[in-house]
């Protein structure tokens, strides 16, 4: 499959501050990556580079199929942007707002009109579509703001932190029309502090912290290279939990009255339950504690800091 | 170039939804004729010794603070796309990169020339009595188009370096002040010390005088040249200031 985003040891800094220190990353064709990081952690500043704002301080980037640095403005014609940085214009009404974007693709006025109406219908803004942009609540003005995006049917869509400070409804209905995105083919490279919407949309993920990615891949992947998967048995009594320790070969914590144990499968599971119940030891409760991408996160994040 | 017309409609419409705009560069400069004429003419009519009529003087003075307003209005425009987000949003598309810029420039002069036409028969009906014939007419719109542009550019220039709004205000500033410090609302002969030889000597005093002469017909001399030169020069130096800035990466 072909990269619809290349990025090969991209740097960027601002004064003596190194935000990006030589990050590298593809993204196939038709699917979504998610960029993660904490709060400054340079993903703002990586797609800025990537949509053609801002220069890198060195590194090759192609993006559908076109070098950023030689062909910018090819790469501008390929690519949509939606996000933090960029914006809706105040002064305009949602539907001039589509028009003058459709005027900038150099769409006829027909066709211009056509796909505003259409676009207006599907991210619900028609009966808003004569007010003024500076009316609209914010999770009005993110839809306009990638109704805009779409006008000119973008290969690539870059989203800046697309659903920070929407609510739950609006952030399912953007999810929705990310999905229907990728299946008509484009590729979304999406930013987000949301370790669900990553899990949600993504078919990889990568993990920015301290100017470099400190991990790549499915979210499956991130999750499995996690040890963060336990059992927790939780005993009736002191004396109960001595026994299981004896049995499992475990640290109990004496003051919970509970084990953990590694390990969440389902044939670990089986296992533990069999041996407890040979030894005739008593469980009063079990939960399962499978990582999610939370853990990997905060894992992957405290571990850069440390090294750092 | 489809792009930048795209832009300059975006403009117009702007304008149609800023009163703001609209009072700031149409009506203050009719405001502050009234003003001159009504309130400061008498006084200033009984010291000169040419003559003529205050409102014959005082026009010329006035139009070059419409232009100033004007640029004002296009410095905080300017400004307002930029810490928007909206300026970020053209750069990433396919389009002409300086079309925004065009269109605020175009846009801005055309709001700018209209309120000189309103300003100019406001003053007839104040008695304003001129002998300039159609050519020096013509000529005298002319210098006030290039004038207009020069400052346009500058006030772009000026909205694209600051970072907020707040920004603009040394710009405006100057804009509003070089005027009273020229041959705008007093002859430059009537200040004294320092003062009198810098409103010689800065460059609205000559556009001014040019101005004024061809408007009332009376001999404008080789002035005109130092006017000309001095709009280009203006011009120059705001379009290339405004290129420099919007080319360089926007702040984060």
């Amino acid at each position: 499959m072909t990269s619809a985003i290349a990025v090969d040891g991209l740097r960027k800094s601002f004064g003596s501050t190194k935000v990006l220190d030589g990050i590298d990353f593809e993204v196939a064709e038709g699917t979504t990556f998610a960029l993660l990081g904490p709060n400054g952690s340079g993903k703002t500043t990586t797609v800025q580079i990537l949509s053609t704002l801002i220069h890198s301080d060195g590194g090759q980037v192609r993006v559908a199929g076109h070098d950023l640095a030689g062909e910018p403005q090819k790469v501008r014609g390929a690519i949509g942007v939606t996000g933090q940085f960029s914006a809706v214009d105040d002064l305009l009404t949602g539907a001039e707002n589509l028009m003058l974007m459709a005027d900038l693709h150099h769409l006829d006025r027909a066709e211009g009109r056509r796909r505003t109406e259409e676009l207006l219908d599907q991210f619900d803004l028609g009966e808003a579509a004569k007010r003024l942009a500076s009316t609209y609540s914010g999770g009005m003005r993110r839809r306009l703001d990638l109704a805009m995006t779409l006008i000119g049917r973008p290969r690539v869509i870059f989203l800046d932190e697309p659903t920070t400070g929407l609510d739950p409804r609006s952030r399912r209905m953007m999810w929705q029309t990310v999905r229907d995105l990728v299946a008509g083919g484009v590729t979304i490279f999406l930013t987000t502090q949301y370790l669900e919407e990553a899990d949600q949309l993504a078919d990889r993920i990568a993990v920015l912290d301290g100017g470099k990615l400190v991990a790549v891949g499915t979210p499956e992947e991130l999750k499995r290279g996690l040890p963060g998967g336990h059992v927790r048995l939780t005993f009736p009594d002191a004396a109960t939990l001595q026994a299981a320790a004896r049995v499992l070969n475990n640290q109990p914590d004496d003051e919970t009255l509970t084990i953990d144990v590694p390990g969440s499968g389902v044939r670990e599971l089986r296992l533990l339950l069999d041996k407890l119940d040979q030894a005739g030891v008593e469980v009063a409760d079990l939960s399962l504690h499978t990582p999610d991408l939370d853990d990997v996160f905060h894992a992957l994040t405290e571990r850069a800091e440390v090294t750092r | 170039m489809s792009d930048a017309m795209t832009m300059v409609r975006r403009n117009f419409r702007h304008t149609q939804r800023n009163p703001g705009a609209i009072i700031m560069t149409i009506g203050l400069p009719v405001v502050l004729l009234l003003l001159f004429v009504g309130v400061f003419g008498g006084a200033l009519q009984a010291g000169s010794r040419s003559g003529t009529d205050y409102i014959n003087y005082v026009v010329a003075g006035v139009l070059l603070m419409t232009v100033g307003y004007g640029a004002t209005t296009t410095a905080l425009a300017v400004n307002r796309d930029v810490t928007t987000g909206v300026i970020a949003r053209f750069r990433t598309m396919a389009i002409s990169r300086a079309s925004v810029l065009t269109g605020h420039v175009v846009g801005s002069t055309v709001r700018t020339l209209l309120s000189a036409v309103l300003v100019v028969l406001v003053a007839f009906a104040l008695g304003l009595r001129v002998h300039g014939g159609p050519l020096g007419w013509l000529a005298a719109a002319g210098l006030l188009a290039l004038l207009t542009i020069a400052m346009t550019w500058l006030g772009v220039a000026a909205g694209l370096s600051a970072k907020t709004a707040e920004g603009v205000a040394p710009f405006t500033l100057v804009i509003q002040l070089l005027p009273f410090l020229s041959s705008a609302f007093v002859p430059p002969e009537s200040m004294t010390g320092a003062v009198r030889w810098f409103a010689a000597h800065e460059p609205f005093t000559p556009i001014i005088d040019t101005l004024r002469g061809l408007l009332l017909g009376t001999s404008v001399g080789d002035r005109w040249l130092v006017a000309v030169g001095w709009c280009l020069v203006l011009a120059l130096l705001g379009y290339v200031w405004a290129r420099a800035l919007f080319r360089r990466d926007p702040n984060r």
